[in-house]
C-alpha cells in the first residue's frame, strides 16, 4: 500500500496536498482504488461550491460499490480534474497522480484534523 | 476456516485479490476485472471453479429420478448432450439451477454440477428426494474434483496449444454436448456467452492444467469478471436472479420447463396453476443511458407498478449499466421506466434480458 509521506491523509481514505498558493488538491488514497476495484464513474463537485469539513462533495462508482468523497477541510472548490471524468481508471493506475478536486481553505492552516502519513497507515492497519 | 480449490496457490502467486466466495477463498480479480473481461470476449480467459460442486448420479432408476427432479426432461437429450435446468421445491420455487450432462447413451449414469452455496442443500435435498421414492439411485458428491472454464472466441485455439489429446476430444463437440472419461469431463458450456469449455479433472491435474492454458495465451480471470461476463449474457446467478421465492415461469426460465408429456416433476402442479392463473412478473434487461450503475434491489418504478433489480453492474462491452429486473406483466420492451439510484431517480430503457451476442452489443 502506497503512502507518499509528504501529503495529509483522511480517515474516510483522501489524501490532502497543500499547494505553494496555499490550495489544498484532494484525491483518494491507493487502499480506498484497491478496495473500490476498477472505477467507471466520478462525480465531481461544482467549481465554486462552498464545503465543510466533513461533508460528502463527490462520488466515485466502481463496478462493485459507489463510495462518497469528504471535503477534508472546509474551503471553496476553485478547480476539478476533468481528466478522471473521461478516464475513471487513472485512478486506479496511480490514485496519487488522479487528483479530483482543488479547495481553497475557509482558514489557512486549516489541517488540525489531518493525518500524516504514519498516522493513516496505522489508522488503516487498525481498521482492516 | 474458508475453503481452498487446488489452485489456491497459484491464485495467489498470480497476485489476485481473494474473496469469500460461499465459504470458498476464491480469486475476485488479478488485477482489473474489466481488463479480464476483455481479455475474455476478445481471446480467452480462464477461471476457476471448483468451489462448484460434480455429482455422479448412478443406478437402475437414474433416468427415471432425473426425470422426477428437474424441471427439463432428461430423455429429450441426446446422448452427451448437457441439459440446463431447474430444481424445484413443492411451490415450485427455484431450489437452484444446474446442469446435467448425460454420458453417451447410459440411462443409470449421469453427471450435474451444483452451484457452490446450494451445493450441500441440494445434495441433501436430492438424497432425501431419491429415498422417499424408492428410486434406486445415489447421488455421489465429487469434491475430489477441480473444474475449470475456459472461454472465449480463441478457447479452442488455446485449448490446442495448451492440451492437444484434450482438445482432440474437445474441439469436435457440439456446443452444450460433453465427452466423458472415468476421472472427469470436457463440456461445450459456460457462463460467458462466448464459445468454451467446461474441464473436470481430479485435483492434481488441475495446476499443470492451469498453468499450461495461460502459457498458451489465455488471462486468469476471477468472480468479478465472471460477472458482469454472465450478466451482458442475460444469464441467471442463484441467489440474486432466481431463488426460492419465485418460480422458473417469472425468472425467464420457462425454457428450461418441458411441459411436453405428463411427467411428474417436483413443483410441475405448483407452475402449472401459476400459468393458469396469467398475469406473470417477468425478468427483462434495464440499459442505464446515463453515468451510475444499477444495482441489485433498486426499486423501478413502471406505469404498471413497481419493479426490483436482481443483478446490476456495469458493463465493459457496452460501457453503460445494464441490469437484469423482475417486473410486471405489462411492462414491455423499449418501455422508458425509472430506476431508483443511489443519487436519485434515472431513466432507464426496458430492454431484452440479453445484451450481448458473440462479443458484440445487442442493439
Amino acid at each position: 500500500m502506497k503512502v507518499p509521506p509528504e501529503l495529509k491523509y483522511t480517515e474516510s481514505h483522501e489524501w490532502v496536498r497543500w499547494e505553494s498558493d496555499g490550495s489544498a488538491t484532494v484525491g483518494i488514497t491507493d487502499f480506498a482504488q484497491e478496495s473500490l476495484g476498477d472505477l467507471v464513474f466520478v462525480d465531481l463537485p461544482q467549481v465554486g461550491r462552498a464545503v465543510k469539513a466533513g461533508e460528502a462533495c463527490a462520488v466515485i462508482e466502481s463496478v462493485k460499490a459507489a463510495a462518497d468523497i469528504y471535503a477534508p477541510i472546509s474551503g471553496e472548490v476553485v478547480a476539478v480534474n476533468r481528466a478522471v471524468v473521461d478516464k475513471p481508471e487513472s485512478i486506479n493506475a496511480d490514485a496519487f497522480a488522479a487528483w479530483l478536486f482543488r479547495l481553497r481553505p475557509l482558514q489557512p492552516d486549516a489541517n488540525t484534523r489531518l493525518l500524516d502519513a504514519s498516522q493513516y497507515e496505522r489508522d488503516v492497519a487498525v481498521h482492516k | 476456516m474458508l475453503k481452498r480449490t487446488a489452485l489456491y496457490e497459484s491464485h495467489v502467486a498470480a497476485g489476485a485479490r481473494m474473496v469469500d466466495f460461499g465459504g470458498w477463498e476464491m480469486p475476485l480479480h488479478y488485477g482489473s476485472q474489466i481488463e479480464e473481461h476483455h481479455a475474455v470476449r476478445r481471446g480467452a480467459g480462464i477461471f476457476d471453479v471448483s468451489h462448484m460442486r460434480a455429482v455422479d448420479i448412478e443406478g437402475v432408476d437414474a433416468q427415471a429420478f432425473l426425470r422426477h427432479l428437474a424441471t427439463a426432461d432428461i430423455d429429450r437429450r441426446g446422448p452427451d448432450q448437457a441439459m440446463y435446468s431447474c430444481m424445484l421445491n413443492e411451490r415450485g420455487g427455484v431450489l437452484d439451477d444446474l446442469i446435467v450432462y448425460r454420458r453417451g447413451s447410459e440411462v443409470t449414469r449421469a453427471r450435474a454440477i451444483l452451484n457452490a452455496a446450494t451445493a450441500d442443500r441440494d445434495l441433501q435435498w436430492m438424497q432425501t428426494l431419491a429415498s422417499s421414492r424408492d428410486f434406486r439411485v445415489e447421488c455421489r458428491p465429487r469434491p475430489d474434483l477441480s473444474i475449470l472454464a475456459l472461454q472465449g472466441p480463441q478457447a479452442a485455439a488455446v485449448l490446442s496449444r495448451a492440451q492437444p489429446a484434450l482438445a482432440a476430444r474437445a474441439l469436435p463437440l457440439a456446443s452444450f454436448h460433453a465427452s466423458h472419461t472415468d476421472s472427469g469431463f470436457v463440456a461445450r458450456t459456460g457462463y460467458t456467452g462466448e464459445d468454451g469449455f467446461e474441464i473436470v479433472v481430479p485435483h492434481a491435474q488441475a495446476p499443470a492444467l492451469w498453468r499450461s492454458v495461460l502459457d498458451a495465451g489465455a488471462a486468469a480471470c476471477g468472480l468479478g469478471a465472471r460477472d458482469t461476463l454472465r450478466l451482458e449474457a442475460g444469464m441467471a446467478l442463484y441467489g440474486q436472479d432466481i431463488d426460492e421465492s419465485v418460480t422458473p415461469l417469472e425468472s425467464g426460465l420457462a425454457w428450461t420447463v418441458d411441459l411436453g408429456d405428463d411427467r411428474d416433476f417436483v413443483g410441475r402442479a405448483a407452475l402449472e396453476r401459476q400459468r393458469a392463473g396469467g398475469s406473470l412478473r417477468q425478468l427483462l434487461g434495464l440499459k442505464l443511458l446515463g453515468k451510475g450503475v444499477l444495482r441489485a434491489h433498486q426499486a423501478v418504478h413502471t406505469p404498471h407498478g413497481e419493479g426490483q433489480i436482481t443483478s446490476g453492474t456495469f458493463s465493459p462491452t457496452l460501457q453503460v449499466s445494464i441490469a437484469l429486473a423482475r417486473m410486471p406483466a405489462p411492462v414491455k420492451i423499449d418501455d422508458t421506466v425509472t430506476a431508483q439510484l443511489r443519487g436519485g431517480p434515472a431513466p432507464v430503457q426496458v430492454v431484452k434480458p440479453r445484451f450481448v451476442r458473440h462479443g458484440k452489443p445487442l442493439a
